[in-house]
């Protein structure tokens, strides 16, 4: 039943998009791990975590174009799940220091010792084993969006109301996280990681593994995000998103799809998040930041919205271009950002996976191309058909 | 009589917005297999009597039974649908980026919990229920066009064979023939009264000839209440109806 799920969602696109991720998957380890230094097809360990940082985002985007492209739930707060997610795993990279801190305590980490704490706050156990700490990557913020959407769902709360919610609840989530006595290291986040799962964060073969194992998360989760569209559960999810009074009569209790839809997309995005941390070495309550999460949706805006292969898209060509932007002109990164919002709005409504199919609208003679399948000949022949 | 032998009972039910009153204690029973046309001026309530029937507004008091036991003021609108009441907007609402045949298989009568339906694989029952349904609507041809590609009968069509789908104990119809050509409405007609008998029908409709061509029980509602019930010419020639209605 499984593998009838993984296969109904792999259409012509998702095969495109699955080979990419392959390719990168053998291709990259090889240029950075065999291929010679002085060779021009040498990948520096540097462009390694960099991509694997895009690709940590293009899994945050991907999660938030199942809520936003085909529920209709404009989440302006889904960077708040990635850095759950990604606390979860700092957690766990923490422990994993052990008596290598500054201050050589065993177990309380760095800055509980600066505190002046006698022990372990109570939510950090456990966060020593490392599938008890991947269990709470989906766990905690899967059971977070859950009681958020069960409230806000229920209470029927939709449109612009709700995007601002989530807004206030990322938000609130940064407030709270900059507080010292939350016990998650404050404004400083956690960082100076030493190891994961025994390996040295820092080693060439770790960056790489780490690299692959995100590829290997997307692709999962590309698998996920397309086999749940191409069910009629996704089918109910599109008929919603339009028309959520008419699913309604139908029978369908339209809480629960979204219920459904948001607890999934966000254990996604804590996955992203947790991909995330041990690449870049930092997560701090930066992350919480409300602009994370509306740079999220530009990604998946640039993308194309309700495609999924365009969030991934726009999420890895945004962030180059953040990358080669904040390196060469940082004054002016956010004010091409905000122009590419703008632009992608009024000229590329459908984003760059749109482009193919308003480029042949504007072709002569194509009138009906709006409507791709609609061709006026077939049209007549249905009415004498009828 | 009494509210056990019928399939949908309202007594005493009222409604008001902001102090006017919608609905004021209407009173109305359906038989099994009835199939009843209600008209009535604009602003006569005819609207929200089924909204409340449906659950999308509750009453403010008063009494809706379905199949003489379920108290449907205490239910979902998802609840009742499921109970096997459907219903039918005035403005088509099919939904427009699936397939014809998507959206038949969506309203197809099958369990509706999301675990369900992410596993659904589609049997061979749904699939000659969905034939015969675009058959009956006269659809096969259309089947995997984009529903929002119709034309407004035939979206109408569509909606009305989604309801078939969902093989509803009772159909609620909101003004299907608005928009529609003489050829169309006179089609309608005849798709709807092939329906009735499987199915209870209430039909609201402005279009008189339309409502003479379904021959059936004509229930007359006026500032929220019933104001005549009988035969097509019975409630013509009522003198009230001629007044607040007919007349105008």
């Amino acid at each position: 039943m499984l593998l009838r799920f993984f296969l109904m969602g792999l259409d012509r696109k998702a095969g495109i998009v699955l080979t990419i991720l392959a390719i990168l998957a053998v291709a990259v380890p090889v240029m950075t791990l065999w291929v010679p230094a002085d060779s021009p097809f040498h990948l520096s360990v540097f462009t390694v975590s960099l991509l694997g940082k895009y690709l940590c985002f293009a899994l945050l985007a991907l999660a938030l174009d199942l809520v936003w492209g085909y529920c209709g739930i404009l989440s302006l707060g889904h960077a708040a799940f990635f850095a759950i997610g990604g606390y979860a795993m700092g957690m766990y990279l923490m422990r994993q220091i052990g008596p290598r801190g500054v201050y050589g305590n065993p177990v309380l980490p760095d800055f509980m010792v600066f505190l002046n704490w006698k022990e372990l706050p109570w939510y950090w156990l456990g966060f020593d084993q490392f599938w008890f700490a991947a269990i709470m990557v989906l766990v905690v913020p899967g059971a977070l969006a859950f009681a958020f959407g069960w409230f806000a769902f229920r209470s029927r709360v939709t449109g612009v109301y709700l995007s601002i919610i989530t807004q206030a609840l990322t938000f609130a989530l940064l407030l709270a996280f900059f507080r010292n006595d939350m016990g998650f290291g404050g404004n400083n986040g956690l960082t100076d990681f030493k190891d994961i799962l025994g390996y040295d964060i820092q080693a060439d073969t770790t960056r790489v593994a780490l690299f692959v194992a995100t590829v290997a998360a997307l692709a999962l989760s590309y698998m996920i995000a397309s086999g749940v569209i191409a069910s009629k559960l996704g089918k109910v999810l599109v008929a919603l998103r339009d028309a959520e009074s008419r699913v309604r009569f139908m029978g369908y209790d339209t809480e629960s799809y979204k219920l459904f839809a948001w607890t999934l997309s966000a254990c996604m995005a804590g996955v992203a998040g947790a991909l995330y941390v041990p690449q870049v070495g930092i997560i701090n309550p930066s992350e919480f930041a409300p602009a994370s999460s509306i740079e999220a949706v530009i990604w998946v805006a640039v993308g194309g919205r309700g495609t999924l292969a365009g969030a991934i898209l726009g999420a890895v060509l945004v962030n180059m271009g953040k990358s080669y932007f904040t390196g060469a002109l940082p004054e002016l990164w956010l004010f091409a950002l905000g122009g590419l919002f703008v632009a992608v709005t009024l000229f590329l409504p459908k984003g760059l996976l749109g482009l193919g199919g308003q480029l042949k609208a504007k072709l002569p003679g194509r009138k009906t191309a709006a409507l791709p399948n609609v061709q006026p000949a077939n049209h007549t022949a249905d009415q004498k058909g009828a | 009589m009494s509210a056990e032998s019928t399939l949908l009972y309202l007594d005493g039910v009222s409604v008001s917005f902001d102090g006017f009153k919608a609905l004021n204690s209407l009173s109305l029973v359906m038989m099994p297999g009835e199939m009843r046309a209600i008209i009535g001026p604009n602003g006569a309530g005819k609207t929200t009597m089924m909204d409340v029937i449906t659950g999308k507004t509750r009453p403010d008091t008063g009494t809706i039974l379905f199949e003489g036991g379920t108290d449907l003021t205490r239910l979902r609108e998802a609840a009742i649908a499921n109970l096997g009441i459907g219903r039918k907007f005035q403005r088509p609402t099919v939904f427009e980026p699936h397939t014809v045949w998507d959206n038949l298989e969506l309203a197809l009568k099958a369990p509706r919990r999301p675990l369900k339906t992410l596993t659904y694989a589609i049997s061979r029952d749904d699939r000659s229920r969905i034939e015969e349904i675009l058959d009956i609507t006269r659809l096969s041809a259309l089947r995997s066009r984009q529903a929002g590609s119709l034309s407004h009968g035939q979206k109408q069509w569509l909606e009305i064979g989604m309801l078939l789908a969902q093989d509803p104990k009772l159909l609620l119809v909101d003004e299907p023939v608005a928009g529609m050509t003489d050829a169309e409405t006179e089609q309608t007609a005849e798709l709807l009264c092939s329906i009735a008998g499987k199915h209870s029908v209430i039909v609201v409709e402005h279009d008189m000839s339309f409502v003479r061509a379904l021959g059936v029980k004509v229930t007359v509602l006026a500032e929220g209440s019933v104001l005549a019930e009988g035969s097509l010419d019975a409630v013509s020639a009522n003198q009230q109806v001629i007044d607040t209605y007919l007349g105008r």
